[in-house]
């Protein structure tokens, strides 16, 4: 018997072991993430894809699809929440959009736009960050790091090293690299890495690419992240 | 016809960027004319802010002049609007936050490549630096917000006509960018 969850009233299929997170891109369902790839093993960290199942609020991209369940992914509480969970990362690091190569192409600001985010809301932080600029390709800017453990997640699942960790708390919380100086020059990492491209936010760029693509003419400049997330995700797994 | 709008507008920690894109509805500024007048403004040169329905804020808030500015508009206009990332967010000025006041000072008046006469600007008429440079939701209560650095002439249209045809300013998807 075809097994079957609800998305907002729509009736889709899983199959055991999946995720509603998978079944949803398997349905064409976008719920909005940031720490999640299909490709990688799911972290629950950035809770953008809370989503209420049967009346509890569970992260859709860790939380196993189960017959009965009935999940509501849009409301006007829940796109509350995603806008404010979108605002405390925007105030937790330093996010510059005019002065960040990533822009247009960024998630975080992607997602900002999704969700109709005009503002930060909250005090910011302008936490002292720092970069790392010492590897001859690759450059490393942690005011935009939003711990999405990606990097962390291709570094050690895709490349077979194990190059980056997260490491503190709070305000002091930051990308560590696993190196005797602690720099990325000293580190196993190559430009080809999964690691280096994975970043969904400015936090890591390869030098001497910036602004080949002109502003105006970048991903989500035109295209919601919706549909920008759900062909790339979809391809991703062969659907 | 009912009367005008009053608008009132000002650069705080800004670069007039925000100004120059409002200018840059063209055309359309005699049409927008016919609905609002400007009160304090770059545009008027009037130096203090009379009460008004819409007060338009560009920058943030890095010296206490800003914050006095800031005050008068907030208490004088019945919507205000952060205009811009700096308004929003700091902006590209509040990058100074990491480090000390003195350090800026002295890298830009002492120790800055070509400084001739070296020392710090101390005139009584200048307004003293805030120790960081702040959004303007953090000093005042903000009503709407117009993002883009800067946002697009098309955004500040969008944004006044609705105000003027009394419904809820939204911005679509394509007027929408933090950069």
């Amino acid at each position: 018997m075809r097994k079957t969850i609800t998305i907002d009233g729509q009736e889709i299929p899983y199959t055991e072991g999946q995720t509603i997170m998978d079944a949803a891109i398997s349905a064409d369902i976008y719920i909005p993430h940031l720490c999640h790839d299909p490709d990688y093993e799911p972290h629950g960290s950035c809770k953008l894809c809370t989503v209420s199942v049967n009346g509890r609020n569970c992260s859709a991209c860790t939380f196993p699809a189960m017959e009965g369940q009935e999940i509501i992914n849009h409301s006007v509480d829940l796109e509350q929440d995603r806008k404010r969970i979108t605002q405390m990362l925007f105030v937790e690091g330093n996010h510059f959009c005019p002065s960040c190569e990533k822009t247009g192409n960024c998630q975080l600001q992607g997602i900002g736009c999704y969700l109709n985010m005009h503002d930060n809301h909250f005090p910011h932080f302008f936490a002292n960050r720092e970069m790392d600029a010492s590897h001859p390709d690759i450059l490393i800017d942690q005011n935009r790091c939003i711990f999405c453990n990606l990097y962390v997640r291709a570094s050690q699942e895709k490349d077979r090293k194990n190059v980056f960790a997260i490491s503190g708390r709070g305000i002091n919380k930051h990308l560590i690299v696993n190196s005797i100086s602690g720099q990325l020059k000293d580190s196993d990492i190559d430009i080809a890495d999964h690691a280096v491209h994975i970043c969904p936010t400015g936090a890591i760029l390869i030098k001497r690419t910036g602004y080949q693509v002109p502003i105006g003419q970048r991903t989500y400049d035109h295209t919601k992240i919706d549909a920008v997330t759900l062909a790339k995700e979809n391809k991703q797994h062969g659907r | 016809m009912a009367d005008k709008l009053k608008v009132a507008t000002t650069s705080l920690a800004g670069c007039f960027g925000c100004h120059m894109s409002f200018l840059d509805i063209n055309e359309r500024m005699i049409e927008l004319a016919q609905h609002i007048e400007f009160d304090r403004s770059p545009i008027t040169d009037i130096e203090h802010c009379g009460p008004c329905d819409i007060g338009l804020i560009e920058g943030g808030v890095c010296n206490s002049d800003n914050v006095h500015v800031l005050r008068e508009f907030r208490k004088n206009c019945k919507v205000l609007v952060a205009v811009g990332a700096c308004a929003i967010n700091g902006g590209l000025p509040a990058m100074r936050n990491h480090f000390k006041v003195e350090d800026c000072l002295n890298e830009s008046y002492i120790d800055g490549l070509g400084v001739e006469n070296a020392q710090i600007p101390s005139d009584p008429e200048l307004p003293l630096l805030l120790d960081k440079v702040h959004p303007i939701h953090e000093i005042v209560k903000v009503d709407y917000y117009m993002p883009g650095c800067p946002p697009s002439g098309d955004v500040f249209w969008t944004f006044l006509s609705d105000i003027i045809a009394g419904e809820e300013p939204s911005l679509p998807y394509e007027l929408l960018h933090f950069d």
